[in-house]
């Protein structure tokens, strides 16, 4: 059980840095699901609405990227 | 970096695969050093100009495979642009349609196994998305003057609540270049990192190394998914950037 205090640091920094993943997972989520719960009510509008359902992934889904980035960045450059 | 051989043959380097190397003989890279990250980047160019300039090359009324595809992908952005940007847009047209074409031809690229990933490397994508801030800034500013500061004053806004708005909106715009960018890089390192992880799986489990092997494939089939979608909003993001610079006022 010997070990370097910062190396320990970089490791729990790096799991924590992964609950921010469920985050962007929560928010695709409902960006998803609301589409879809609205495409099926009306679904003669909802093929012009793809392009802003996939922006809104997209921009839901960076913070989970920047979480993970934290994550890779405490793992391999820290 | 943490590379610690595990007992038992249990070994994961996820991230080797992303190494630059140089290809013609050792020694440290320069600017000048014709690395693997060359290679597949000028692999990129050639199978887009191969699709595009041969493809096109007959002009035929019903079209080969080659012709129809190329004028799928040039049909897909066109009207993309014109949804999301306007008519305005359409100037903008080769810029946009070379950044989608490239990045989702060295998506797929680096799909092959044992290739390089050029999307993969920050350094790549934050070239292409600082190509477009800037694009988008310098153009902005251009056409509206300094009506374009209007995108950061939200006047649908209480009056009190501005200022703060103000600073909020000056910050996304900043970022837009590192969200850009780094949005493409790490969803595809991400998906390749997690095949290596399962491929040193199979490598430690022997005989059970199937079970690994099959959820291979299926992360491989979402990474096929994740290139062509990850392409498709790199450009939609672009264009919904350009429109903020044609269309500044909130």
């Amino acid at each position: 059980m010997e070990g370097n205090i910062a190396e320990l640091g970089q490791y729990i920094g790096a799991g924590l840095a992964c609950i921010g993943m469920g985050g962007a997972g929560i928010g695709v989520g409902t960006v998803a699901g609301n589409f879809l719960s609205g495409a099926l009510r009306n679904p003669a509008a909802a093929g012009a609405q793809t392009a802003t359902l996939f922006i809104g992934i997209a921009f839901a889904e960076a913070l989970g990227i920047f979480s993970f980035l934290v994550a890779l960045l405490l793992m391999f450059a820290v | 970096m943490a590379k610690e051989e595990a007992g038992n043959g249990f070994n994961i380097h996820p991230m080797d695969q992303f190494e630059i190397k140089s290809l013609f003989g050792d020694g440290p890279i320069h600017w000048y050093s014709f690395t693997n990250a060359t290679l597949w980047m000028g692999l990129a160019i050639l199978a887009v100009v191969l699709l595009l300039v041969v493809g096109t090359r007959k002009r035929a009324i019903i079209p080969t495979r080659m012709q129809s595809i190329a004028e799928m992908a040039y049909g897909f952005v066109y009207k993309m642009i014109e949804d999301v940007a306007g008519k305005e847009g359409l100037k903008f047209f080769p810029y946009i349609f070379t950044l989608f074409i490239f990045v989702l031809v060295s998506n797929f690229l680096g799909l092959l196994p044992m290739s390089f990933t050029t999307t993969s490397h920050i350094a790549v994508t934050a070239c292409l998305a600082m190509g477009v801030f800037l694009t988008v800034t310098i153009y902005g500013f251009y056409k509206n003057g300094m009506k374009f500061l209007g995108l950061f004053w939200v006047s649908s806004a209480p009056l009190a609540l501005r200022p703060i708005l103000a600073i909020i909106e000056l910050i996304s715009y900043f970022v837009r270049p590192v969200s850009h960018s780094i949005r493409l890089a790490g969803n595809v390192m991400a998906g390749h990192a997690v095949i290596k992880v399962f491929a040193g799986f199979a490598g430690a489990l022997g005989i059970w190394a199937a079970l690994p092997i099959i959820s291979i494939t299926a992360v491989y089939g979402l990474e096929v998914l994740v290139a062509g979608i990850q392409a498709y909003v790199f450009t939609i993001l672009t264009c919904v950037y350009l429109n903020d610079a044609l269309h500044p006022s909130h």
